[in-house]
């Protein structure tokens, strides 16, 4: 190899990389988030505040409004869901943040060098967000039955919730994540982060139905993964709760767009340390 | 020959050198001179625009993974996690190395140990001294012993004091692995007393490569380093405290 700069070293048993290898590297990044909350739990607490707002301040004004619920519904049980898939993009949207934050401090470069693939460093983080949405999810749940919303205690209920949460969290943080590599700066994050957050949200069925939107509207919010996440979560959390798309739907659509900005993600993390 | 450019700026250009197995080797250079951008290749993070590199046998831009797994990197920031404790800093590096789960407290202890950690082992990184947090880097760095580690300018803003403790370290992992040792330095005193061959960069060139002893030679009989650096790039050699910026100093 004349002309290589060839830096020391006998090229050794080459190292096979196998699906163990894959699991440590994502329980790696995950395990290293959720013990930085451990460390700070005050943070989850801080989050617990806003749905708690929106439920009990918002809630409780709106049910008044005639139109936003059928008879058989209370709005407050309409809206629980809603709040829950809200909080769950509030938190993993700003995500990217503490990506850039890491970058910037050089704690990225350190995951960048290692031989973890960059997926598995994607799918991690996304992974460690979920934690933070689950941790919303137990918040809206207390404050939603001290409030006499009908929630649905069936274990196998609960567990589509939580596997809804652990999906929309991954979704929204990895979107996040993309957006963190194209704006590369928190200074322009924070500002992009209000601007895509409120869309996502009021384009949704997340507080009030598809059925009181003009049509182009629907049309809009039939394509917000959001509006599925709110739509399975709805027909999980509630007694009696009905999907509108049906959960198989709601799943594949938030699996697919898990998977598209997970793989667009995995391309683009690795531009962060250039 | 190593090249990269970004758009119609050339910052390394057409490089080449080869490291030895146990070599101590230094980049200096004033800033800007592609210190930082041929590092990054060496390491995979930044693909080479044109030319080839090898790594511990591997090709740096076509076998990226094999290279990572044989690398160590200790970046010029702050890449400890601050809000993690040494402990648990060491304990997802060596998940990220791929260390077998039976071995890792093991490894865990001694590099905490070598690294004179121990007693702050469940302190949060962000409690640490500049020097331990160095310290701390160049352990997660080191716990897969690698063929080759690359240091980033491993004292900015450490004290004489912290500077020595690093250096022994540094000195000792290349006696106790066999490692070769990649350096970049604004320091010449650092590059004069650790390093067994040193290249100048200038204008993403090297301008010279040679054992200190040889680089002075080029310059004149009484030459330091620092004459070679300021005849060879033109610059005046900066002095420690100009770089204490770079990185947050905790000495206490």
């Amino acid at each position: 190899m004349q002309g290589a700069p060839a830096l020391t070293g006998e090229p050794d048993r080459r190292f096979v990389y196998t699906a163990r290898d894959y699991a440590t590297h994502i329980m790696a990044v995950a395990d290293a988030e959720i013990r930085k909350l451990r460390h700070d739990p005050w943070e989850l607490v801080s989050r617990a505040v806003q749905p708690i707002l929106w439920l009990v301040l918002f809630g409780e004004v709106m049910a008044q409004v005639r139109g936003l619920s059928s008879d058989s519904q209370r709005y407050l049980d309409f809206l629980a869901p809603g709040i829950l898939a809200q909080s769950v993009l509030f938190v993993a949207i700003f995500y990217g943040i503490s990506a850039i934050w890491e970058r910037d401090l050089g704690v990225l470069h350190r995951y960048m060098v290692s031989p973890a693939p960059r997926s598995a460093l994607v799918i991690g983080k996304a992974l460690s967000s979920s934690i933070r949405g689950l941790s919303q999810a137990l918040v809206i749940y207390f404050c939603a039955a001290l409030m006499g919303v009908a929630l649905n205690f069936d274990p196998a209920h609960i567990i589509v919730v939580v596997l809804l949460i652990v999906i929309g969290s991954g979704l929204f943080s990895t979107f996040s994540l993309i957006i963190a590599c194209i704006v590369k700066t928190r200074e322009r994050f924070m500002g992009i982060g209000q601007v895509l957050t409120m869309p996502i949200f009021f384009a949704s069925n997340a507080i009030y139905p598809i059925s009181l939107m003009p049509g182009w509207l629907k049309t809009v919010s039939s394509l917000n993964p959001l509006t599925y996440e709110v739509d399975g979560l709805r027909a999980m959390m509630l007694k009696g709760g009905v999907s509108s798309f049906g959960i198989a739907t709601d799943f594949s659509v938030l699996l697919a767009c898990a998977a598209i900005v997970t793989m667009v993600a995995t391309a683009m993390y690795p531009r962060m340390t250039r | 020959m190593l090249t990269r450019r970004f758009g119609a700026f050339t910052a390394v250009d057409s490089v080449s050198f080869y490291v030895r197995a146990g070599e101590i080797f230094g980049l200096i250079g004033p800033n800007g001179a592609g210190k930082t951008t041929l590092v990054k290749m060496l390491t995979t993070m930044l693909p080479p625009s044109s030319g080839q590199g090898l790594v511990a046998g591997f090709d740096i831009a076509k076998q990226p993974a094999q290279v990572r797994k044989r690398i160590g990197y200790v970046p010029q920031l702050l890449s400890a996690d601050r809000e993690l404790t040494g402990y648990e800093n060491l304990l997802l590096s060596s998940r990220l190395y791929l260390i077998p789960a039976a071995e890792r407290e093991k490894k865990i202890e001694l590099a905490l140990n070598m690294m004179g950690l121990t007693e702050v082992r469940d302190r949060l990184a962000r409690d640490y001294s500049g020097g331990m947090l160095r310290r701390l880097e160049i352990a997660q760095s080191t716990m897969h012993q690698p063929a080759i580690l690359f240091l980033d300018e491993p004292t900015v803003g450490l004290d004489p004091d912290g500077r020595n403790t690093v250096w022994d370290h540094v000195r000792s992992l290349r006696q106790q692995t066999g490692a070769a040792i990649v350096m970049t330095t604004h320091y010449m005193d650092e590059a004069e007393e650790l390093c067994d061959r040193v290249a100048v960069m200038h204008n993403a060139r090297f301008a010279a490569i040679g054992t200190p002893k040889e680089l002075c030679a080029l310059v004149g009989p009484q030459a330091t380093l620092d004459d070679v650096f300021v005849a060879l790039t033109g610059h005046e050699v900066k002095k420690g405290d100009e770089h204490d910026a770079g990185r947050p100093s905790l000495n206490r």
